[in-house]
């Protein structure tokens, strides 16, 4: 046994000793996905949890998994040891443990614990979790558009087609998907690009929002939520190895799919840090900076862009985006542009220019040559429609052999899931003035979308007003993303559990008050700065209350540790 | 041709080309929507433009696509779903009990009472616990512990999750994964793209695609000159090859895995799908427990389901689960942490495997309803099954086994060296160039064999055998003229 358990430990010791790549772009090596904690404080904290995630703990578990006795047989054969199971932590895929993807971190699952002990009848200093780690609108009581749900249930049961209480217009857009459906049901796989009609519907639609600006289906590919397009446009560009292994520049903050993505794909992940004092804009020279250190040791060709901006809610300017254009063509970089929140924008001035849009005005000498994916969904903007797992990607510009590799690679997959597919078309194709759905659709629409921008106004105020917790306007998207003041105190007593200090204070935060945030440090951050990130989806009331319930919280934490 | 202007030399190309694209990526093959896929598409839409064509329709029997062939859905399990997506019909009294009460439930398990909400990574709670009690019905009591319980999006991302957690290594010790020839091209794709070894085992095709031991062993001993084999993949019933493994053989494997300390993935997606006389499923979990502790609480599993097959058919609410069996708490972790990655998987398809999981019930008022459909669609495969190998067999140069389950047929074809030489010469495998050609002369749209894999110097191609019977006899009738006409021009 002895010699298995050295075994166990050493290759995380060297972990330990070597903490891996993203140290190398995050001077201090508090990589945004090294945000987890170290075996004391989990084992503590969620027994239950003790082989969580990352390495640290493993020791640990694996006492626990004896515990819990499930290799008794192991011992019986011969009376030699028996080997070990087939797959362990130490024999699996090393690029999957390096994943780590904080808005459904640790964090949340204490979350759900608690909710179960709440369920349970124990007692705690709350009613409820509140869940702000994440933004699911509909979870946090924000309605369906009508109209949208009419048509799924029309193609979900078309009996109902002849059923008068459902408009017609609900009735004639259902017909059309389910006449380009095989069989004419949602049950049939779909082409693995998606629906024809659907994906000429987008183009329609990219079309409109962009002046003009032609879109050929051809270039649109439906997809399983923006994530699965993400996903599949970073595969399709990594390659080499060592110093020409594919570098891709992602902001900090980002959105820890692209982090998590690039861990799993060993892609070189190149930080590039938004300007938080100038509310998180975008800046060329730190493009620059990032990406010439990055020359060093990889081969940096894509540049990842979030605009407006997860988790950190800045709109991009016109000219900020002809900058990053001008960027990508000079330094031969593929543009992926993630826009799902095009909808979410709330600050007085702002507006959503799509990078396709800007692209195509600034000419044919960029516009021809530039090669841009950029990625919408139906989770986000005004729709909130997680569940179904719907979105698109359009590609520009992109070789025409790399397209029929990607068509094929898409199509292992078979299709993504119909009824997603079907609702995206709803979004891009909604009812238009003079069909009977039009008054209330666009009455719930703009509904949705201006108690929102009031959330991100409230949000900002009201965290602005606590002192140790700074907050730039939320200027579109669906999260504040505040910088928080922790004591030294604190400091030192997170650092004691082995715990990133924002994590203390969320996990702090979450035991108290009932309030379910993420880390800054599941985002990236600067060294030696603290934030969180929480939506602002909760119901205006709700969302008041929680505000105060931070407030309060930050004030008391503040004093405990002063 | 500005790119002609940067200082006068020829500029460099696109920053992505097929040169400098992930090389695993390019390796990476599906035959069942490959070439002649598209080309099936392409004379679908020339059809439409009014072009003229020997045949009137494409006939797409490449794909185990059941609605698209005319199958008509469950009623019970749409009715759910439409409750579940438009619920103020919870008030409409069209709409029987039972299904309200099962759309309810799923509601109240919804972030919101919503199916807009994202819902756990590893799927909802209590569809969770309707997926065990089903495992546990189905398999005669044998305990299933709804934690080591995932819902997917559809049975294939399950099997490249788990694929993907088994890769490591490199060189001889690369992660080499065993799969069956003929295999479903899934997991040859999904090795491609992991870079991992695939190992071929041979399903034995004289005696009706059985799998073999000996094989087994054959193809390990020989794998473990080159690689580090940790998996074995079993597709049972078979696709392509519509087998249906008998128990003895289930515990064979299962010995066979032990043995040689490997986790075993079944893909038991066909699960409903057994026709023959005879023949019975078995699930691996079920054996592997009645084999008793030392393999019980030993053997690492996984096992594979989905909503697209057996007599629902749904296919494009992407619907699925797998049950993970003895498998390491701390893999167990990293599995769902990398599954949180893509939030989860949609929420219709979950719905809906929560309705394949917990039918209408003896006592419930759509239960006669339920059961008349589930019954016809599986006697009619059933039929078309049988009808399928009578009518190939009795065609010169086609040889065909019995469709035990399943939904396809793969029916070994003697090509005439001619043709062989024909294809080779237009560079095309010569399956596919008999495919190509049945496609262009009939319309109808098979899978050459060589796309699933077949031993060297054998032909073959698989066909559904899904669509309508009326339908299926004009194909198959359509696949012997074309088939004899072949034969003859080669002659």
């Amino acid at each position: 046994m002895s010699a298995t358990r050295v075994q166990l430990i050493s290759p995380r010791t060297l972990r330990l000793l070597s903490p891996g790549r993203s140290a190398l772009f995050l001077p201090g090596g508090g990589g945004p996905h090294r945000g987890g904690g170290v075996p004391g404080f989990r084992s503590l904290i969620f027994p239950s949890l003790s082989s969580s995630f990352s390495s640290p703990g493993r020791a640990l578990s694996s006492l626990s998994t004896t515990r819990r006795g499930l290799p008794k047989t192991k011992m019986s054969d011969n009376g030699t040891m028996t080997r070990g199971k087939v797959l362990t932590i130490d024999n699996m895929n090393p690029t999957v443990k390096k994943v780590e993807y904080a808005v459904r971190g640790p964090i949340v699952q204490r979350a759900v614990e608690l909710e179960k002990e709440l369920s349970e009848g124990r007692k705690k200093p709350f009613a409820e979790v509140i869940k702000a780690n994440i933004g699911d609108a509909q979870a946090m009581g924000q309605q369906p558009i009508t109209f949208f749900r009419q048509v799924l249930a029309l193609c979900s049961y078309p009996e109902l087609l002849s059923d008068s209480t459902f408009p017609e217009d609900a009735k004639s857009r259902a017909c059309r998907i389910l006449n380009s459906c095989g069989g004419n049901s949602m049950g049939a796989y779909s082409a693995s690009q998606g629906i024809g009609s659907v994906r000429q519907d987008v183009a329609r639609y990219i079309e409109r929002r962009d002046g003009g600006v032609p879109c050929e289906p051809d270039n649109i590919y439906l997809t399983t939520g923006a994530s699965d397009g993400i996903v599949t446009m970073l595969k399709l560009l990594v390659c080499g190895e060592g110093a020409t292994r594919t570098g891709v520049m992602i902001s900090i903050p980002q959105y820890p799919l692209y982090s998590a993505a690039l861990a799993e794909l060993s892609a070189v992940q190149i930080n590039y840090y938004l300007n938080e004092e100038k509310c998180w804009s975008l800046d060329i020279g730190e493009l620059q900076r990032a990406l010439d250190e990055a020359r060093l040791h990889c081969n940096p060709r894509a540049l990842c862009i979030i605009n407006p901006g997860n988790p950190t809610g800045q709109v991009q300017s016109r000219e900020c985006i002809e900058d990053v254009i001008r960027f990508a063509a000079k330094e031969r970089l593929f543009l992926m542009a993630d826009e799902v929140y095009q909808d979410n924008v709330y600050a007085e001035g702002c507006q959503f220019h799509s990078f396709k849009k800007v692209l195509f005005e600034m000419g044919p000498e960029y516009s021809e040559t530039v090669e841009l994916a950029s990625f919408h969904s139906t989770s986000k903007c005004y729709m909130g429609e997680c569940g179904f797992r719907g979105g698109y990607m359009e590609i520009i510009n992109m070789d025409d052999d790399v397209k029929d590799q990607l068509t094929k690679l898409l199509s292992v997959r078979l299709c993504s899931p119909v009824p997603g597919q079907a609702l995206m078309d709803l979004v891009v194709n909604p009812p238009q003035p003079g069909e009977p759905s039009y008054e209330r659709f666009i009455k719930e629409r703009t509904a949705t979308l201006s108690a929102l921008a009031e959330k991100a106004r409230l949000t900002e105020q009201v965290l602005n007003t606590v002192e140790g917790i700074r907050c730039n306007p939320v200027q579109g998207a669906m999260y504040s993303f505040p910088r928080i003041t922790i004591p030294e105190k604190a400091i030192q007593e997170a650092k004691k559990l082995g715990q990133q200090p924002d994590m203390f204070y969320c996990m702090k935060m979450l035991e108290e008050t009932g309030i379910c945030l993420v880390p800054g440090s599941g985002f990236g951050q600067r060294e030696g700065t603290y934030h969180f990130r929480m939506t602002i989806l909760p119901p205006t009331d709700k969302l008041k209350i929680l505000l105060n319930n931070v407030k309060e919280f930050h004030q008391r934490f503040t004093q405990q540790y002063s | 041709m500005s790119q002609q202007a940067v200082n006068g030399v020829s500029c460099r190309g696109k920053v992505l080309t097929v040169e400098n694209m992930n090389p695993n990526v390019k390796r990476v093959e599906y035959a069942v929507r490959g070439p002649i896929v598209q080309r099936a598409v392409q004379i679908e839409k020339e059809l439409r433009e009014g072009v003229k064509k020997p045949f009137t329709e494409v006939i797409k029997a490449n794909i185990g696509d059941a609605q698209a062939m005319g199958q008509r859905p469950i009623t019970f399990f749409r009715q759910v779903l439409v409750l579940c997506s438009y619920p103020e019909l919870l008030e409409d009294n069209k709409f029987p009990e039972d299904a309200k009460k099962r759309a309810r439930r799923i509601l109240d398990a919804c972030g919101g009472h919503s199916i807009g909400a994202y819902s756990a990574s590893q799927g909802i709670e209590c569809i969770r616990q309707d997926v065990a009690r089903y495992i546990e019905r189905r398999d005669g009591g044998i305990p299933s512990n709804p934690d080591n319980i995932y819902l997917s999006t559809g049975a294939s991302d399950a099997i490249v999750t788990i694929l993907k957690l088994l890769v490591c290594g490199e060189g001889r010790d690369r992660t080499g994964v065993m799969i069956s020839i003929p295999q479903y091209p899934l997991y040859s794709a999904a090795l491609a793209d992991l870079a991992a070894v695939q190992i071929n085992y041979y399903l034995d095709e004289d005696n009706c695609w059985s799998l073999n031991v000996a094989e087994l062993k054959r193809a390990l001993n020989e794998a473990k000159q080159h690689c580090k084999p940790r998996v074995l993949c079993i597709i049972n019933p078979g696709n392509p090859t519509g087998q249906v493994q008998s128990r003895q053989c289930i515990e064979d494997v299962i010995q066979f895995a032990k043995e040689e300390h490997l986790f075993l993935m079944a893909d038991e997606v066909y699960q409903d799908n057994v026709y023959a006389e005879g023949c019975k499923f078995h699930s691996f979990k079920k054996v592997l427990f009645e084999m008793g502790p030392e393999y019980s609480s030993t053997v690492e599993m996984a096992s594979f389901h989905s909503t697209s097959k057996c007599y629902m058919g749904e296919c494009g609410f992407r619907g699925g689960y797998m049950e993970v069996i003895n498998m390491d708490p701390e893999v167990k972790a990293q599995l769902t942490k990398l599954v949180s990655v893509r939030l989860c998987p949609p929420v219709p398809g979950q719905a809906l495997l929560d309705l394949v999981v917990n039918p209408p019930q003896p006592d419930e008022p759509s239960y006669t309803l339920f059961t008349k459909e589930r019954t016809a669609v599986l006697a009619t495969l059933a039929e078309k099954a049988r009808l399928t190998e009578e009518i190939f067999n009795e065609v010169p140069g086609i040889t065909c086994n019995p469709v035990q389950g399943a939904m396809y047929t793969f029916p070994r074809i003697t090509l005439p060296q001619k043709a062989i030489d024909k294809a080779k010469a237009e560079g095309k495998v010569p399956d596919m160039f008999y495919c190509m050609k049945l496609l262009e002369e009939e319309g109808i749209c098979l899978v050459p064999g060589s796309g699933f894999g077949q031993k060297d110097g054998t032909f073959h191609f698989r066909m559904t055998i899904l669509p309508p019977t009326e339908k299926l006899k004009v194909v198959l009738q359509k696949i012997r003229d074309f088939h004899l006409r072949f034969t003859n021009e080669f002659s």
